[in-house]
């Protein structure tokens, strides 16, 4: 059996989440998600204004606090930390390893940024097309801020064979930083798709940290003990593809079937399809059981053959949008917001001002639930104390939306009254970084695995 | 023949995939599950969430878990870094959808 934990459901969870997995009990593994879909046009543009940057430089932060810990308890660490530069994020953690007087064996799984290959790949009938939408990528070509692959697990194992003892990888899926480390330790091989299937679905359970072991859990949500202390969480992997989920003893939260049940339905498509590079996935076929306090075991999973393709995360700019927001109190609080969401649309209109989109939100009533929650009675409306005005716009033309940032403040002292401003000053102006899911052949890509000090 | 709100006998979690929200509800009893398919429909689905969901709504059944996947297209506005909502990733929808109400008898 081997312990592995998650530490980081995204870059910006909990600081002390990885320094507490490591130091509350036994683990094998540590594992930490960074990259979301739009974190890697953000590294994109740090990169190219310095060389040395475009990684989570939180990792690195993390290591030089836990190093001594990870090396005394041979804890090994996998961490999509590399971003668009994972050559500089490994330097990084050497340079701290060396600063602390530790040697270290760092691994780097690389390949996977396409940006500079785009035209070839267009050239060659490689289309890239929106996999939601079926648009050619030609249509935003001139827009691509960022492209990378997603890899899967065995390139993260081929370095573990190697002896790394930290794994920095750029884009690869969520589930492949805990795949990775039960094929290496199982010798599973790449055909063994109820194995892989159910590395799989362990990924997916614990990729977003503590989501399945009680927080934002909607059973009993009151009664989960010590939310400020909660435990993140931990897979309890056998050589067969059985596994627990769980957390260090004495931590906060709750391990049950039914915050586990929550998790596996979170950002789920066609349950029968989970698809990875690693294999296919079939939800419908997860057993659980609870199995003990905080403890739910997991049985009988069955996966199909990967496909023949990876995906490839796109980003690109899309315009620009602003949101602003106005607090009205009582009384008439909800009929005033609508009163200057009207007035504010003729301001608009007067200034002949186009926008792709324009929407009104009225939180506090219906922000977000929109029709499904029902539309305060009038019984209740002159009770609400405050609604806040919440607008937004969205246009390909900078200057408008520009525009408009300049037009909700003046609402305080010319529109209805008993108003409160959130914040200080105009809305910002945010320039739009989209995404774009794509398809490529995986022949077309090939992860590169090197480990330093180099071998030899 | 009772009617009753969902969340009554369902919990739930859901989340985002581009411009599509997926909402997946549990019975909080497994003997509940078979209602949950009788009247949580994909036409009940998108009839409780127009004028969020411009697209078509599709359901998926797993009854392993005692628990229905929806997947509502075109509900986030764009979805992401485009949406001007407040809640551009669909956190919310789940609870939207045990707002349902439904006939509870087995």
């Amino acid at each position: 059996m081997i312990r592995i934990a998650n530490g980081q459901g995204f870059w910006g969870d909990s600081l002390e989440a990885p320094v507490e997995q490591v130091r509350r009990g036994p683990l094998d593994y540590l594992t930490l998600d960074y990259l979301a879909e739009i974190t890697m046009s953000i590294l994109q543009k740090q990169r190219s204004r310095d060389p040395k940057a475009g990684y989570a430089r939180d990792f690195v932060d993390m290591i030089a606090r836990v190093l001594p810990d990870l090396v005394e308890r041979r804890i090994r660490v996998v961490a999509n930390a590399g971003g668009v530069n994972p050559a500089a994020c490994r330097e990084a953690v050497l340079d701290v390893a060396k600063r602390q007087g530790i040697e270290i064996k760092v691994a780097t799984v690389g390949g996977d940024d396409i940006l500079d290959r785009l035209d070839d790949f267009l050239s060659r009938g490689v289309e890239l097309k929106n996999m939601e939408t079926g648009e050619p990528l030609s249509a935003i070509r001139d827009h691509v801020e960022s492209a990378n692959v997603y890899f899967g697990a065995f390139p993260i194992a081929q370095a573990l064979e190697r002896g790394a003892q930290i794994v920095i990888t750029g884009r690869c899926t969520d589930t492949a930083l805990a795949l990775a480390p039960m094929i290496h330790e199982f010798g599973w091989s790449a055909d063994a798709w109820d194995k892989l299937a159910a590395g799989t679905v362990a990924g997916h359970t614990v990729e977003c940290g503590a989501q399945c072991t009680g927080g934002n859990c909607q059973v009993d949500w009151e009664t989960i003990p010590d939310l400020a202390g909660i435990g993140y969480p931990i897979i309890e992997a056998e050589h067969d593809g059985t596994f627990s989920i769980t957390k260090h003893a004495g931590t906060g939260g709750r391990v049950t079937v039914a915050s586990v049940k929550e998790q596996l339905l979170y950002e789920m498509g066609d349950p029968r399809e989970y698809i990875t590079p690693d294999c296919i996935a079939d939800f419908t076929t997860i057993q659980l059981e609870q199995a003990g306090p905080d403890r739910v075991r997991f049985t009988g999973i069955r996966g199909r053959p990967a496909t023949e393709f990876y995906k490839v995360s796109i980003s690109y700019t899309a315009g620009f949008k602003a949101v602003g927001s106005l607090v009205y109190a009582w009384p008439d609080a909800y009929k005033k917001a609508r009163a200057a969401d009207q007035i504010l649309r003729q301001r608009l209109d007067g200034l002949g001002l186009r926008f792709d989109a324009i929407r009104t939100e009225f939180v506090g009533a219906n922000a977000c639930h929109g029709i499904a929650a029902a539309e305060p009675s009038p019984a209740l409306e002159p009770q609400m104390s405050e609604v806040v005005l919440r607008f937004g716009v969205r246009s390909e033309n900078r200057a408008a939306v520009e525009r408009f940032t300049r037009e909700i403040s003046p609402l305080v002292l010319n529109g209805p009254p008993v108003v409160a401003g959130l914040g200080a000053g105009r809305p910002r102006v945010e320039e739009i970084v989209a995404y774009w899911p794509a398809l490529i052949p995986k022949g077309e890509v090939t992860p590169e695995v090197n480990v330093w000090p180099s071998e030899n | 023949m009772a009617k009753r709100k969902l969340i009554e006998l369902a919990h739930g979690r859901s989340g985002d995939k581009g411009d599509t929200a997926n909402i997946g509800i549990i019975a909080r009893k497994p003997e509940d599950y078979p209602i949950l398919v009788r009247e949580v429909t994909a036409e009940r689905v998108k009839e409780h969430f127009r004028g969020v969901c411009q697209g078509e709504v599709e359901r998926f059944e797993l009854p392993n878990l005692g628990a229905l996947n929806f997947l509502l297209h075109q509900s986030l506005d764009g979805g992401g870094t485009l949406s001007l909502k407040a809640d551009p990733q669909g956190k919310t929808h789940s609870t939207a959808l045990l707002r349902l109400e439904i006939d509870d008898s087995l």
